[in-house]
């Protein structure tokens, strides 16, 4: 493989992993709402 | 308020049921095949900008009609855009979002009974010693329904009218209890086994090398299909394949979205939530969708083969003859993980486009849930049949090609004017952060209101006017040069008069290829009358219900 390719793979792949796991894990850490709270 | 007895059992299901109802098939065989034949690494670019500009904002205006329509009872499109507009003629467009979905599901499903038969194949160990050639053939006599492939008469028939009743019995037991259960279990597991795939896939390197393939590599094909073409990037072409293929992974513009997010509580985050199911989506197809098909294929049977035939049908005709290279019991395992992997991939979409009809029938004509599920199955099993039993004669193409790909993107653009300039923008910003558990961009403001309908409309007019080839500079310069603008066999004004088919015809010397080509026609224009009655039978139920409601002094 060369270093573009490999460069340009773990580059996407490190970005959209990164959010996959952060918006996931914001939805796990996120109390649920009271009622009457916005 | 709702009358609606369903509801999430909790967030974490929704988000997943959410990101089921995106990952598909196409994650897997559509994605990688899209980016070799686009620019290799360098679709990524408007792959990437298209969901930023495109998807994201679909996603946050869905699920905020979604839960608008939900809040005043609406849990399908034509009262949800009912809802959103004064003008009572908005509710007609709403059909789309129910339409789409009854059409789709039947040859979607017909899809999925493939993997669950393949399953059980896997584990049957059928395609022990077979080679690729028979490999493919085996799938060739499995579509032609007349031909028995394990002395199962009528065996895709058979397992289309299993998966479909499965469907309808999961859709039977509700929202939280049918839909909600089985993505929990079907994610978790897809991404278990995509990860032991895509682990195979990159650690397979030269080993599958043999003598009929000596240059088989599987970093090869990662590298052809990661090495970025930065020149194809002022190539539109490009940019309408990264904008289609952000439509179909992201499931907007079917309705199911607004379905699924009319069932959200009022006060309930939709920023957030939209967010996670949308980047979960992208994980399973940037990187396990990226690293399965394509190297497992290049890794055996060497990089050129791969470019030669890379497509959806891959899935089903090389790769269970990929994984006998692999010993009897991880040819098994690698076979119940692959299809089982697309099985689940589909059955969370196929769930999803029964509940906006079931969600129609419940809110406007009382229907139970049950007497909902069932109707809907039956409705998809009248519309499938002749997907399974001319899927040679092109129906399942007409099928895809007006539901699944033309009807998104009119539904798509009609719900971006609707939210941005009918609804207003200032209302549907408020709409999208009431109750966010996020910070929305500001600058998403801007993209909602000007940049995602253009784009859209950009989308649209590629879509109608596609020139021959994709070839979108030779078009231009032949326009520029009084040579006029050849059409593409793809683009929408052929399609609608066959003209492709009209032309093979006419130029057609023998009258057995004649024949045959005419009657495919002919099926192909009974599809797009059947389509077409499912279509006004909607809008006359919308109608029905319109005066119900008058009568019933509600909301019409």
């Amino acid at each position: 493989m060369t270093a573009v390719a490999i460069l340009t793979m773990i580059t996407t792949m490190g970005i959209v992993t990164g959010f996959a796991v952060y918006f996931f894990f914001k939805v796990l850490s996120t109390p649920p709402k009271k009622d009457g709270e916005e | 308020m709702s009358s609606s007895k369903e509801a999430w059992g909790s967030r974490v299901g929704l988000v997943l049921a959410m990101a089921g109802n995106a990952v598909g098939l196409g994650n897997f065989l559509r994605f990688p095949v899209q980016a070799i034949n686009n620019g290799g690494g360098a679709f990524i670019i408007p792959y990437l900008v298209s969901f930023l500009l495109m998807g994201i904002p679909l996603l946050w205006i869905e699920w905020s009609m979604g839960r608008f329509g939900g809040k005043s009872g609406n849990h399908s499109t034509p009262y949800i855009l009912d809802s959103m507009a004064k003008a009572r003629w908005f509710k007609y467009f709403g059909v789309f979002g129910i339409w789409t979905n009854l059409a789709v599901a039947a040859y979607y499903c017909y899809i999925e009974s493939w993997t669950m038969s393949y399953v059980m194949h896997s584990i049957g160990r059928t395609f022990d010693g077979m080679t690729q050639i028979q490999v493919a053939d085996f799938f060739r006599q499995y579509v032609d329904i007349t031909v028995t492939t394990t002395g199962i008469p009528y065996e895709a028939v058979i397992f289309y009218i299993l998966c479909l009743f499965l469907n309808t019995w999961i859709l039977s037991r509700g929202l939280s209890g049918g839909v909600e259960r089985t993505a929990k279990i079907g994610m978790p597991l897809l991404i278990l086994f995509g990860i032991f795939l895509a682990i195979r896939g990159l650690t397979l390197g030269t080993s599958g090398a043999s003598e009929a393939h000596p240059d088989a590599n599987a970093w090869a094909g990662i590298n052809f299909l990661w090495e970025p073409q930065f020149d194809s990037l002022w190539n539109p072409k490009v940019w309408l394949a990264a904008a289609g293929q952000i439509f179909f992974t992201l499931s907007v513009g079917m309705g199911t979205i607004h379905c699924y997010a009319a069932y959200v509580k009022a006060k309930d985050d939709v920023a957030l939530n939209a967010m996670s199911a949308g980047w979960m989506n992208e994980f399973v197809e940037v990187v396990l969708g990226s690293l399965i098909v394509i190297p497992i294929a290049a890794g055996y049977l060497g990089l050129n083969w791969v470019k030669e035939n890379a497509g959806f049908g891959m899935a089903f005709q090389t790769m269970p003859f990929l994984f006998e290279n692999w010993g009897p019991f991880l040819a098994t395992l690698a076979g119940v993980f692959w299809f089982g992997l697309l099985f689940f991939a589909g059955i969370t979409s196929s769930l999803a486009m029964g509940t906006p009809w079931m969600g129609f029938m419940e809110d406007e004509f009382k229907w139970g849930r049950k007497k909902s599920a069932w109707s809907f199955g039956f409705i998809v099993l009248v519309l499938g049949l002749p997907t399974v039993f001319l899927f040679n004669y092109g129906v399942f193409d007409e099928y895809d090609y007006w539901a699944g790909t033309v009807s998104l993107v009119i539904f798509a653009l009609a719900e971006s004017v609707l939210f941005a300039w009918v609804f207003g923008i200032d209302k549907g910003w408020k709409e999208l952060t009431t109750g966010a558990d996020m910070k929305v961009p500001d600058f998403y403001k801007f993209v909602i209101k000007y940049v995602t309908p253009v784009f859209l409309l950009f989308v649209f007019i590629g879509s109608v006017f596609s020139p021959l080839n994709g070839d979108w500079t030779g078009a231009l310069s032949s326009l520029m040069n009084g040579q006029g603008w050849a059409l593409d066999n793809g683009s929408i004004i052929r399609q609608l008069f066959n003209s492709g088919l009209r032309e093979q015809i006419a130029a057609a010397t023998d009258p057995l290829q004649k024949a045959t080509l005419e009657e495919r026609l002919a099926y192909i224009e009974g599809a797009r009358i059947l389509l077409s009655a499912v279509f006004l039978g909607i809008c006359y139920l919308v109608y029905l219900a319109y005066r119900k409601r008058k009568l019933e002094g509600r909301p019409a």
